[in-house]
């Protein structure tokens, strides 16, 4: 008996037979999705119905009867004019930067861009050289960032005599002085300490240099416009995050005074509506302090919007620190990792990945808080285009209505943009988990 | 272990409580020492001006961020008055609750925010209104070919007006001391009601007339339409200090003064200079080319003629922010001089 080669009839299976016509294509998509039950395509008729009510106009309003250019709102008036896009272009300029100086927007363009390119050095996945991007962005700009736009000098001369005296020779004798010690330092291959030393000689030089560069002072006050509204939301989201990760960590101390701070501030500053916070900040203020102590008008709000978005970040780490389970901590213990390791290793990337979405629940609901800071006098954009609407040279029926669809687009932009990175990170964090 | 951690718990909040307690103190201490507003303008370097955030006219930044308005100047004379630099000025803009607070805790040094002078907000909130920089009140505006030049004429005339505001009730205190007939068309917004004036659904539009005139140049045919000239309500407004700095108060009172002083004397901004060798002592006493009347105020001399220089006398500032040379238009009326047969009237320098 002998046994049938199975190697010689192999089991061939047919070609599929193509799905019926209704089932493929446009028709079998809009078969699946569109009416798949009698509701659903109800839903889709009334849908279009709507849209077909609305679109049509919108489209009207938006584009055709739109007046696209015009020296003042003469031709915004006329009846029948749909958006007056001419007063968005002709105060767009005010739009982005507020009263800053025109002749000077070159350093608020610089800080914008750099900031800019930074940022999507950083936020880019496949981007090299993360480790120096981040020192850029975190120590460096914002050096650079505060003594362009203030026109100050962002080295406070530590270790100098009060201004008045020759600062620029002092901090020259003091960098001379600070070198001689970090050279041989270097050379002795204590590149920890002799690093730190040849900081402290380019801050020195910086200090010196500063003021050769001749920069006109501009106060805050007259800071405005998309510009402070990115600079109050971009404050808060790079204060938050590490702020917050700390707070959460502190709140879970197994040491009692690091934990009762951690909570007291927490609850304290969750208990507190924010424009009570920005209110006593900025009108309340004075009576507390004399007058050479009190912050920058603007300062105040940064502070309060930090300290605000920390707290409410905190929470969200804590959620994801409880989320890992038990078992994780017990492991990293096990194989004799410390605290810091356990935690840097093994708790908080599973938790922070967990906890992207309520991250970014975070940063978009505070992006869209900043308009707050125009309670306290701050002219950020909203503000900015609140005040110019009322401007009688353009004041006409459809001026209100074109600039707050400005600033819906302008918001809508930036919430989206956050929330479709934030849906690619999470996309590539699951990687590992997807079922 | 756990005992320890409680008392170390304990220990810490009792250290911050008597922390804060000792801070309280020394903060209350601080902010009854007398100090003098003019001292910590001077020490400062500028002025804070508390202005309205937008309000044609009145305070508003333009497409530069330069700020504009009769309220702006009034600042831009202080501040032309203590350091002789009109542009030493921080404006400050103030919502309509938070103005008075900032006031009081000495955030801004006078308020020019087109603020009604009132008597509880003297006798209650403890501020000192230093003079009138304009006499609003609630006027009526109505189409040009009703033919209509008084607002007696109004008798049966539907009345478009928002809702729930004093002008509604003035409105009514109006028609029923008049003896007339009226149908009232209310708004929830000022916007909803000039918008159904403007489509025809009532005959008139009724809002303080400061505010008809913004009103007017929204519309499409601002030509079409006039504004009567009854005045049916007081709304003085005018700038507000703090109580208790009597020096400061009447800088900012003789800042407008001297204003209104130099337009009835024909002292205009370009030509204070040649006016000031005239022989009219008036003249003389307010330019400080005679006597030293700035001193009592804690100024210089030639106080005024710094004001009047650098922003102009009250009848161009009124003209170049809301009057004929500005887009409002509006008509001097009640804020004319007294002598041209408005009630603008400043006390004498001497």
């Amino acid at each position: 008996m002998s046994v049938p080669d199975r190697t010689t009839s192999p089991f061939e299976p047919s070609a599929d037979l193509p799905p019926p016509p209704m089932m493929r294509g446009t028709w079998g998509w809009m078969r699946e999705n569109l009416f798949s039950s009698l509701p659903s395509a109800f839903l889709t008729v009334g849908c279009l119905f709507l849209l077909a009510w609305f679109l049509p106009g919108l489209i009207r309003y938006l584009f055709i009867d739109a007046i696209w250019s015009a020296a003042d709102g003469e031709p915004c008036r006329a009846p029948g004019a749909g958006a007056c896009w001419a007063y968005v272009n002709a105060k767009l300029t005010f739009f982005t930067y507020g009263a800053y100086p025109r002749d000077q927007l070159w350093r608020v363009n610089t800080v914008m861009a750099s900031g800019g390119i930074l940022a999507v050095w950083l936020l880019w996945p496949a981007a090299k050289g993360k480790g120096l991007a981040a020192l850029l962005f975190f120590a460096v700009f914002p050096i650079v960032a505060f003594g362009l736009l203030t026109g100050r000098t962002p080295f406070p001369s530590l270790l100098l005599p009060s201004p008045g005296s020759n600062i620029e020779w002092w901090a020259f004798r003091a960098a001379i002085g600070v070198a001689a010690v970090a050279l041989p330092l270097l050379a002795l291959q204590r590149f920890w300490l002799g690093g730190v030393l040849l900081f402290l000689v380019a801050w020195f030089m910086a200090a010196a240099h500063w003021r050769l560069l001749g920069l006109t002072r501009i106060d805050t006050d007259l800071w405005g416009g998309i510009f402070v509204s990115l600079l109050v939301a971009s404050v808060g989201i790079v204060f938050s995050l590490p702020c917050g990760i700390l707070l959460a960590l502190g709140r879970r101390s197994r040491l009692p005074i690091i934990r009762f701070l951690s909570i007291v501030l927490i609850e304290i500053v969750r208990g507190v509506p924010l424009i009570t916070v920005l209110f006593m900040a900025n009108t309340m203020l004075p009576l507390f302090v004399p007058d050479a102590w009190s912050p920058d008008r603007l300062l105040r709000p940064l502070i309060g919007v930090a300290l605000f978005s920390s707290v409410y970040m905190a929470e969200v780490v804590r959620g994801g620190l409880e989320a890992v389970p038990r078992g994780q901590y017990e492991a990293a213990m096990a194989v004799g990792l410390n605290w810091r390791r356990m935690m840097m290793l093994v708790a908080l990337p599973q938790a922070l990945t967990a906890v992207i979405p309520g991250i970014v629940n975070s940063f978009i609901a505070l992006f869209k808080d900043t308009t707050l800071v125009a309670i306290v006098g701050i002219f950020d954009f909203l503000r900015a285009v609140d005040t110019q609407r009322l401007d009688p040279a353009w004041a006409g029926p459809s001026i209100s209505a074109t600039g707050y669809i400005f600033a819906a687009a302008f918001y809508f932009v930036f919430c989206f943009a956050m929330s479709r990175y934030s849906q690619m990170m999470e996309r590539r964090h699951a990687a590992g988990r997807k079922r | 272990m756990r005992i320890h951690a409680r008392s170390l718990v304990t220990a810490s909040l009792l250290a911050s409580l008597a922390g804060a307690a000792v801070f309280a103190q020394a903060s209350v201490a601080l902010a009854q020492a007398p100090s003098k507003t003019l001292e910590q303008v001077k020490a400062r370097g500028y002025l804070s001006c508390g202005t309205n955030p937008g309000l044609a006219g009145f305070g508003m930044p333009d497409d530069k961020g330069v700020w504009a308005g009769i309220d702006v100047d009034l600042c831009r004379g202080i501040a032309a008055a203590v350091f002789n630099d009109p542009e030493k000025v921080k404006f400050i803009p103030m919502t309509a609750k938070d103005r008075f607070t900032a006031l009081q805790s000495g955030e801004i040094d006078v308020l020019a925010r087109n603020g009604t002078w009132t008597q509880s907000r003297e006798a209650e909130l403890g501020l000192l209104f230093a003079g009138v920089n304009y006499y609003d009140g609630q006027g009526f505006m109505v189409r040009k070919k009703l033919n209509i030049n008084s607002a007696l004429e109004l008798s049966g005339a539907s009345i478009c007006v928002q809702q729930g505001t004093t002008t509604e009730l003035n409105l009514a205190d109006f028609f029923r001391s008049n003896n007339m007939k009226y149908e009232v068309v209310a708004f929830a917004t000022s916007n909803e009601a000039v918008k159904a004036y403007d489509s025809g659904r009532c005959d008139a539009f009724t809002t303080d007339s400061s505010g008809l005139y913004a009103e007017r140049v929204k519309l499409a045919n601002a030509d079409d339409h006039v504004v009567l000239p009854e005045v049916i309500s007081k709304e003085p407004l005018g700038p507000a200090v703090r109580q208790g700095d009597d020096q400061w108060f009447n800088i900012v009172k003789w800042t407008h003064f001297a204003m209104i002083n130099a337009e009835e004397l024909g002292i205009t901004k370009a030509n204070v200079d040649e006016r000031a060798k005239s022989p009219n002592p008036e003249i003389r006493r307010l330019l400080g080319t005679e006597g030293d009347f700035g001193k009592a105020l804690g100024l210089t001399p030639d106080w005024a003629a710094r004001i009047i220089k650098q922003v102009g006398n009250y009848g161009e500032v009124f003209n170049r922010n809301v009057g004929e040379g500005s887009r409002l238009k509006i008509k001097r009326g009640l804020n004319n001089l007294w002598s041209k047969g408005g009630i603008q009237y400043a006390p004498p320098v001497r």
